[in-house]
């Protein structure tokens, strides 16, 4: 609970510090990405299943906000939802065959997955407008009250992000939750004591496709213009980053991911041609001595920090 | 020990403000390309042509005696980076104006932040969608597909050469120029006998080419960037393909010559005059610009000026002559743009309007042959 109402404070005082700057662009971004980070990490933190296909599920929620909007004039709101349970049914349709491999295969699979759809985006020029793009997306508002400046987008973003972020740490704490992470540890003992792996799974799977479905119309709306090149495999891998950076299994580390790998190419900025380099060498270091992730590596950092201290005082 | 505080938070505090302390009177241009990725064939000679241009006119001692500064940021060819750094350089670098972005769908993500900041965006990028319909605040430098398509299909019907095949790239710039060969087709009396497409990473392109045999047309128009085009002139020759080959503006550059070799003998392309600035006749009202624009390039980096370079030389010129005019605001850069009349460029003589923020006529373009590893002018 204390967790929560720090990160309540953060996310609310945030626009205080940075208002007016392009951070505030950055956070909106950010949060998007949270969402996306709290997705995969409910499939592969909890349940323990890869998936290098979310940028794919994301794409899927952006086009359908995109194409519904702009073509057929339907309400953002409507399309939002309906476009998260139209996600939501493909991946439960499609979860029954892939989530029956397991390790590489499953990797491999959904890879495939992501692979498919961004070629379909890329090829459907009639609807999508293909590598070009498709522009024009309306701005989300609440009668006259428009969602167009930075500000407002952050607002809106992270309201949803808290909303989703609650959802996910009930779930986690629920009978779902256990289960879940019984399967993790093994499938087979999960199903001895009585849990439907198979079925569960796939209920993991189209939750968390749809979570990315929302996260992709918020992003269509927000930067009103999408292309197949954000949706592609290098993006699936930087969320999978997100989420082992963070903490498998945690959804605040999937909170702290998404932030730092969002913020830390801006900070790096300053580095100029050596930015990649240091990025780099930053997600090799945090690995070799966070291998948790930041979820439980700080507060061990925080720790040992503190034992330190304590000893020199005896000293 | 408190000394050392104090110590540390004035170095904060200098860290902070550091920032404010350097931005004097100076006119900050902002530049997004795409130095790295897929796209670095057109961001680095951007980038590069643009740092050139700029120091070239501080050590001229500026403009109205003012200097101009480049801030310029890689967008590694990503939309969602391209709309970070354009917010970053209108509220923390409180640039006058924006240079690029390189791709079409990178302007195209930028356009709605130029256009709610109220910044000049001068797009470096070809795509149509990006200057039509013409959006206040947004110009752009490159040239459209259009006339590319224009220049190809009135020499095929000079030679009534009417059935053709085209192969194109399925990225951003190859659906853009398949839309224009389709839909310009008619109005040349052009058949199109087949369509065929290649992914930008494919290795082979025989099993199109065989097809394209089979159909016997008159003239095979390829449309996409390195290297794809060069393996479609190297598998045509190997399957003694004799139709005549076109190609589009993407592979204008010595680098297409170098990965084609002795298969490139013969092919033409409509591209910008950069490439053949030595043989163009000397009333050629661009010839003065082109020749100083490559002699520049050669010095600074020992590599040949190309016209994607030329499109960030452009663009850094069309800002100059709107200060020149005595623009300093953004609003006012963006008024001045409009004004522009009877620029000569890199990229062809620029006349802006208040519904053309493309500016180029079709004499933007020459049709070239590649004889002997060099281009010649085809009249």
């Amino acid at each position: 609970m204390a967790k929560f109402i720090c990160f309540m404070i953060i996310v609310i005082l945030a626009p205080l510090l940075f208002e007016g700057g392009y951070i505030m662009n950055v956070l909106v971004f950010a949060g998007i990405n949270t969402m996306l980070a709290i997705a995969l990490n409910l499939l592969l933190g909890y349940a323990g299943q890869i998936s290098l296909g979310h940028a794919g599920f994301f794409g899927i929620g952006a086009y359908l906000s995109g194409i519904m909007t702009t073509v057929f004039n339907l309400n953002p709101w409507f399309v939002i939802s309906a476009a998260s349970v139209a996600t939501g049914l493909f991946a439960f349709l499609l979860g029954f065959p892939v989530l029956k491999l397991k390790g590489h295969y499953l990797a491999m699979a959904t890879l495939g997955l992501g692979i498919i759809i961004y070629i379909i985006f890329n090829e459907t020029i009639d609807y999508t407008g293909g590598p070009s793009g498709l522009s024009g997306i309306p701005q989300l508002s609440v009668g006259s009250f428009v969602f167009d400046s930075d500000i407002r987008n952050y607002y809106l973003v992270w309201g949803v992000t808290v909303v989703i972020m609650l959802l996910a740490l009930n779930l986690s704490e629920s009978r779902v939750g256990r289960a879940l992470r019984a399967i993790h540890d093994s499938e087979i003992a999960a199903r001895v004591v009585g849990i439907n792996t198979r079925l569960l799974k796939v209920q993991i799977f189209a939750v968390s496709a749809m979570i990315s479905s929302v996260a992709g119309s918020l992003y269509a709306h927000s930067v009103t213009f999408i292309s197949p090149a954000s949706f592609g495999f290098n993006f699936s891998v930087e969320l999978l980053t997100m989420v082992v950076i963070g903490g498998l299994g945690s959804i605040y580390g999937s909170f702290l991911g998404a932030l730092l790998l969002t913020l830390l190419p801006e900070f790096l900025r300053g580095a100029n041609d050596y930015d990649i380099v240091i990025y780099g060498a930053l997600l090799m270091l945090m690995l070799m001595f966070m291998p948790g992730g930041l979820a439980r590596g700080i507060p061990e950092l925080l720790n040992r920090f503190k034992n330190s201290l304590k000893g020199s005082g005896n000293a | 020990m408190k000394a050392k505080k104090n110590y540390i938070i004035f170095l904060f505090a200098a860290l902070l403000f550091s920032g404010e302390a350097f931005a004097s009177q100076k006119i900050r241009i902002g530049a997004l390309f795409a130095v790295t990725g897929p796209a670095a064939f057109l961001g680095e000679p951007e980038r590069n042509t643009a740092q050139m241009v700029i120091d070239e006119i501080n050590r001229n001692g500026g403009i109205r005696g003012q200097q101009f500064e480049l801030v310029a940021y890689d967008t590694a060819g990503d939309a969602t980076k391209a709309v970070n750094l354009a917010t970053k350089l209108v509220k923390d670098d409180k640039v006058v104006a924006i240079i690029g972005p390189s791709t079409t769908g990178e302007s195209m993500a930028v356009i709605p932040v130029a256009e709610r900041e109220k910044i000049p965006l001068i797009s470096c990028s070809a795509g149509i969608k990006i200057t039509d319909p013409a959006k206040k605040w947004v110009f752009k430098t490159a040239q459209n597909d259009t006339l590319a398509v224009e220049k190809i299909y009135s020499q095929l019907k000079k030679q009534k050469q009417t059935k053709v095949s085209i192969l194109t790239v399925s990225d951003g710039f190859g659906a853009s120029g398949r839309e224009q060969l389709k839909a310009q087709a008619a109005k040349f009396g052009i058949t199109i006998v087949s369509d065929d497409t290649y992914g930008p990473k494919d290795t082979d392109m025989t099993s199109q080419l065989t097809r394209i045999r089979g159909v016997k047309p008159d003239a095979l128009i390829c449309w996409g960037t390195n290297p794809g085009p060069a393996l479609v002139a190297k598998n045509a020759r190997q399957l003694g393909i004799k139709t005549p080959i076109y190609m589009s503006h993407g592979v204008s550059s010595k680098k297409f010559i170098e990965l084609a070799g002795d298969a490139a003998e013969g092919i033409r392309l409509p591209s910008g005059k950069v490439i053949v600035a030595d043989q163009l006749p000397s009333n050629d009202p661009q010839k003065k610009s082109l020749l100083a624009f490559v002699k520049d390039y050669q010095k600074h980096y020992r590599a040949e000026g190309d016209h994607f370079g030329g499109h960030a030389w452009d663009a850094v010129m069309l800002i100059k002559g709107a200060v020149e005019r005595g623009a300093t605001t953004p609003e006012g850069i963006r008024d001045q743009l409009e004004q522009t009349r009877q620029f000569h460029g890199i990229g062809g003589t620029f006349t802006y309007s208040q519904q053309d923020h493309a500016g180029l006529g079709r004499d933007a373009f020459i049709l070239v042959e590649i004889r002997n590893r060099d281009w010649v002018i085809i009249r």
